[in-house]
């Protein structure tokens, strides 16, 4: 839980290598500090200023304009439950609270066991399906108390671990690209490949 | 340049009905201010680059599609624009900045340090709403937080302008503050545990538009209104920064700095601007010390300066004017310094005096080298850098160097023993082995060839034309004898290169200028060229040349001085070789100090007496580019300690001699007439506004044949603001910020009224000019003018015209004309040769300096003191690794002289062969390894005894034995 490790490091020399200036290569390396500990720690934000010849301050000013970037450990999965206006006509709020009881904690609030993070969230524009939740910014449409239970069950259990990666991993568009179509940078595995 | 702006065509816009005449480029809201049209600004700040962060400037612009709403920061002007920056349009949107700018500022103005001098209340009275409509509750931080040991932040009251983020990156290169978060949650703040701890941190709170960026040594002291303030120039180092010296209740409060075009652009470094404090201190001294017995104790000016006077003069008349010796200097103020020189020469009849401390340069080199200015190195294109590192002992000359390389394209070409702070901007950056330098610069003039690539490709940036060097003293563990050479060699190479002295002691130049070192009279002639020309003014001149402080200490260990005089001189701190200084303070004989404080060598002294110092006096100071400029008292010395000069007179005058001066006035005068190099530079002129920015000594200016080059905002924008934004710096003005132009100010501190703070200005220094005169005298065609004036006098001095006989006053006066005695030109100087070859066992000791040490004013700044923090050796990794130590081990290190046991780095800035210690750090350190006697000085790493001491020796010869 620090800097970056060694294999990621050979991935930010390789991510640096991509622009005409290093500077340029800063969000790309705060998403690969985000994906090796699930948040940006202060370890990895002064690792990444070495590598880019950036003083820790500047790093820090950049990550935490951004509010995806976690500066606080989050749970393997973050659960945004919108309570904006559509989806609290709709029970958001009674599915926000249901979520809480699930949960045993309150939003804002990270299970003991680090599994789920909880937040009430202004609105993630899926009003046509309200009441609706992201789990680690996948969408669930109107769902039910039960089926956020069983999709509690099934996270816990790891049965839907291939939909929805730990909290931080990055995914790519062009995973859905035919191979062969695509015109980046060949070689570099930037993410494990979302099935 | 004056052809330069008479071919430029300017761009006329319409200011409020008024036609205005601008600069292509200019930005409108400098063309308006410089028309005498003040727009309201927090972000802008002439010295940084435009952002358009706050609105405030926002005025109705017409491009020809009609008026609109424009930020006149981020606007350049055009032909034919027209501007309202009163019509009911701006003054709403005016309204509408300060209100939104208003929501979250808690309006604690009466607990603010700024509250009276705060742009963000002035400009809300002249512009704001009056009343605001947010009611709900503000956004609420806990009240200041430390960003450093010196900074504290009020992120409530920040507005979010940029200036002091800017400032950190643009101009101090130190981007350690940020903003942090975003939309109503931004704030400026560091990195969590990683403190703003830059060297020119205090400017953020001096360009901070409002209280939320806080000095901790000024916090709560005093209320703008309560200020009263004098305009000087700091003597922390050498480069002169001019500012504003600020008292309440007759205590020294705040620094600020002043923008003077040619030196310091309105900054300052930490040191200069906070070591106020130690004027402040408790432990200066108040009344004369003469020892009884073990003890100093408190006397009488009467009976020590008697004491003073029975003691050098029975020394002399024993023993021999040559045994006795006066040593330092650089403290005093040029007029002090020439009337110790006098006195030297005259009364006590030697010639061994030094202001330097074998700490600097030959005073030869330093005097006769052909010199630069500031500006001239900026401007150079390629300087090479021989010396220490700059930004640790002249801060704002590498805030200069820095602007010209980051902004401006200079190259500079680095030749150290050790990586520098400098380094990482340098296009060649060249490392040779203590002692080396010479062999080093010979191959780079030479095109580098058999020297290996780097210095080859170095060698290729520098063309073919005289190149600006500055040179200075790298390391303390070497004799300057190789940079000497060095410098010999360049200027072998190079015919017409010039240099910029890098010494660092605060008026060291002055103090050499006034004949302070060995074989030196005043006006930088030699004590050959001068001997006619002085015993006319002077009466009497010792017969041989004297010694340096080297030489000084070395005969007084052999019990050949049996007088010595230190003037503020800390020979057992500051003196390269402590073993040496330690001898020579022992056997002495009769040691008197003049000194603010006790310092270690002052306790030994027989008489100390207590002197003014910064602040608590006027003159004139003298900065590395011989740049002359006033210092004005601000507050009185403490106790009964008195100005140097005045100790000089009465010391000579209780041994039977009149030094023929009771003013500085007087003294000055006697500068002007005996000094040849500053020929011309009479007290007239030095009262005069031009002089505000100080004034070039003839001397100087020879070699600059064409005036003063062109600064770099001048190339900029020619004849651009600098003239506006000058006469606005200067006090009276509201030095802090060029806000203080606001027509109405609210009551708040002193007074600024634009050009009329340049004019009241001068009339405090009794100017005889009037303020236009002041205000053009900086625009960039009248920097040649400068040059003009006083070319009459260059050639006098340096061609050896005839400009009046010197005399001195008491001294009988000849009518006859004389020639004036030539200026001192630089000589290689013969010497010994390269340093001696280095075992293969031993690393060569680099002892260079920070800018918090040991030394006297920073530990007695309470603020300061604790910034002094000392460092490890620093050995490059692989000779740590053939030394099997580990970084961060405790090791011993032997020189000839003693063993430390000391904490060794492994440091990649450090080359292989050597090793690098800090100089003068609190505890034992580099002076007690160094022999001052010797070229260079080796030293030796071992473990410390945790394993045995036989095994690690033979474990060291095993791996260095291949």
């Amino acid at each position: 839980m620090a800097r970056l490790s060694p294999e990621n490091e050979v991935l930010a020399g390789q991510i640096i290598a991509r622009y005409p200036r290093s500077r340029s290569a800063l969000i790309p390396l705060l998403h690969v500090a985000q994906q090796q500990d699930g948040w940006v720690t202060d370890e990895a934000m002064a690792h990444i200023g070495e590598l880019l010849g950036l003083t820790p301050a500047e790093v820090l000013g950049t990550c935490s304009f951004y509010e995806m970037f976690r500066r606080e450990p989050v749970g393997t999965y973050l659960v945004n439950v919108c309570t904006n206006i559509s989806c609290q006509l709709l029970g958001g709020e009674e599915l926000l609270e249901h979520v809480e009881q699930r949960l045993g904690v309150k939003a804002g609030a990270t299970t003991a066991d680090g599994m789920f993070t909880v937040e009430d969230v202004e609105c993630i524009a899926a009003c046509t399906e309200a009441p609706c939740l992201q789990v680690n910014y996948r969408y669930f449409h109107r769902i039910t108390h039960q089926g956020f239970d069983a999709l509690v069950d099934d996270l816990r259990a790891g049965r839907r671990s291939d939909e929805i990666p730990p909290h931080g991993t990055t995914t790519r568009l062009r995973q859905t690209i035919p191979a062969g179509r695509w015109a980046g940078v060949g070689a570099v595995g930037l993410a494990p490949e979302v099935g | 340049m004056s052809e330069q702006t008479e071919v430029k065509t300017t761009v006329s816009i319409t200011i409020d009905g008024r036609t205005v005449e601008a600069q292509p480029g200019e930005l409108l809201i400098a063309a308006a201010e410089r028309a005498g049209t003040y727009i309201p600004r927090f972000c802008y700040h002439p010295r940084m680059e435009p952002v358009g962060m706050c609105r405030m400037c926002i005025v109705e612009v017409d491009t020809g599609r009609g008026p609109a709403l424009q930020p006149s920061c981020m606007i350049p002007v055009a032909e034919g624009m027209t501007v309202a920056t009163e019509s009911p349009v701006t003054k709403k949107a005016q309204d509408g900045v300060l209100e939104f700018l208003l929501i979250n500022h808690p309006l604690d103005c009466p607990v603010c340090d700024k509250g009276g001098e705060c742009p963000l209340q002035d400009q809300t009275l002249a512009f704001g709403p009056g009343e605001s409509r947010f009611v709900e509750e503000k956004r609420h931080y806990a009240k200041p937080i430390p960003l450093s040991d010196l900074v504290y932040m009020d992120r409530e009251r920040c507005i979010l302008c940029d200036r002091c983020t800017r400032f950190s990156k643009e101009v101090a290169g130190d981007p350690l503050i940020t903003f942090i978060n975003r939309g109503n949650a931004t704030e400026v703040n560091t990195f969590p545990d990683d403190p703003f701890a830059s060297y020119f941190s205090g400017n953020t709170v001096q360009i901070c538009p409002v209280g939320a960026l806080l000095a901790r040594p000024y916090r709560f002291k005093a209320r703008p209104w309560d200020l009263d303030q004098v305009e000087s120039t700091c003597t922390a180092c050498a480069v002169g920064c001019r500012m504003a010296v600020q008292s309440s209740s007759n205590t020294l409060v705040r620094h600020l700095g002043i923008d003077v075009d040619p030196v310091n652009w309105g900054w300052l470094c930490d040191k200069g601007r906070f070591d106020f404090e130690a004027v402040n201190a408790e432990e200066r001294l108040r009344a004369p010390l003469v020892r009884k017995g073990d003890e100093l104790v408190e006397t009488s000016w009467s009976e020590a300066l008697t004491a003073v006077a029975e003691g050098l003069g029975a020394a002399r008349d024993r023993h021999g004017a040559s045994s006795l010796a006066v040593l330092g200097g650089a403290r005093l103020a040029n007029e002090d310094a020439y009337v110790w020189s006098k006195l030297a020469r005259t009364v006590l009849g030697t010639d061994n005096v030094d202001a330097q401390l074998g700490d600097g340069l030959p005073a030869a080199a330093v005097l006769g080298l052909p010199r630069a200015t500031i500006d001239a190195a900026c401007a150079a294109g390629t300087v090479i850098l021989l010396g220490p590192d700059i930004k640790e002992e002249l801060p704002v000359l590498y805030l200069r160097l820095r602007d010209a390389v980051v902004h401006k394209g200079l190259r500079l070409v680095e030749l150290s023993p050790t990586e520098t702070s400098l380094s990482r901007l340098a296009a060649a950056s060249l490392r040779h082995r203590p002692g080396e330098v010479a062999q080093l610069m010979g191959a780079l003039l030479s095109g580098g060839r058999g020297a290996g690539p780097e210095v080859a490709e170095a060698a290729s940036l520098l063309g073919d034309g005289p190149v600006v060097c500055v040179l200075g003293r790298a390391s303390l563990a070497e004799s300057p004898d190789s940079a000497v050479a060095a410098a010999a060699t360049l200027l072998e190479a190079r015919p017409g290169s010039t240099f910029l002295s890098a010494l660092r002691r605060g008026n060291v130049h002055g103090a050499l200028d006034m004949g302070l070192a060995p074989g030196i009279l005043p006006g930088r002639v030699t004590l050959a060229d001068g001997r006619d020309w002085f015993t006319s003014a002077w009466g009497s001149l010792p017969e041989a040349e004297g010694l340096d402080a080297t030489g000084t200490l070395t005969a007084a260990a052999a019990g050949e001085i049996r007088g010595l005089v230190l003037l503020g001189a800390d020979p057992l701190s500051d003196f390269p070789d402590r073993d040496l200084a330690r001898r020579g303070l022992a056997a002495a004989g009769f040691v008197v100090a003049v000194d603010a404080f006790l310092t270690d060598s002052s306790r030994l002294a027989d008489v100390v007496l207590p002197a003014a110092i910064f602040g608590e006096r006027d003159g004139t100071t003298t900065n590395l580019e011989g740049r002359i400029s006033r210092l004005n008292q601000k507050v009185t010395a403490p106790g009964s300690a008195r100005v140097d000069w005045m100790i000089a007179v009465e010391l000579a005058s209780r041994m039977g001699a009149d030094l023929g001066v009771e003013s500085l006035e007087e003294i000055w005068d006697e500068i002007e007439r005996c000094a040849p190099s500053h020929a011309g530079l009479t007290s007239d002129r030095l009262r005069t506004a031009e002089a505000l920015d100080g004034l070039l000594p003839a001397a100087t200016l020879d070699v600059e044949t064409e005036g003063p080059p062109p600064t770099m905002s001048q190339v900029d924008e020619p004849g651009s603001n600098a003239a506006a934004s000058q006469g606005m710096d200067h006090l009276p003005g509201n030095v802090q910020t060029e806000e203080s132009a606001l027509g109405s100010g609210t009551g708040s501190g002193p007074g600024p009224e634009g050009a009329g703070g340049a004019d009241s200005m001068a009339a405090a220094f009794g100017a005889q000019g009037d303020t236009a005169d002041y205000g053009e005298g900086t625009t960039p065609a009248e920097g040649g003018g400068e040059a003009e004036a006083i070319a009459r006098t260059a050639d006098a001095a340096t061609e050896g015209t005839t400009v009046g006989e010197p005399s001195g006053g008491g001294t009988e006066g000849a009518a006859e004309e004389r020639r004036a005695p030539r200026t001192i030109r630089f000589a290689r100087p013969g010497g010994p040769g390269g340093p001696p070859r280095l075992d293969s066992y031993s690393l060569r000791l680099v002892a260079s300096r920070r800018l918090y040490d040991a030394g006297t004013f920073v530990a007695h700044s309470p603020s300061l003191a604790p910034l002094a923090v000392g460092a490890p050796l620093r050995v490059n990794p692989a000779d740590l690794e053939r030394l099997g130590l580990t970084s961060g081990s405790r090791i011993r290190l032997s020189s000839s002289r003693t063993t430390l046991v000391l904490v060794a780095e492994a440091d990649l800035g450090v080359p292989r062969g050597t090793a690098a210690l800090v100089f003068n750090q609190p505890g034992r350190g580099a002076a007690d390894l160094i022999d001052a006697t010797t070229a260079v000085t080796d030293v030796r790493l071992e473990t410390l005894a945790e394993a045995s001491p036989v095994g690690s020796r033979s474990s060291r010869r095993e791996a260095s034995g291949g």
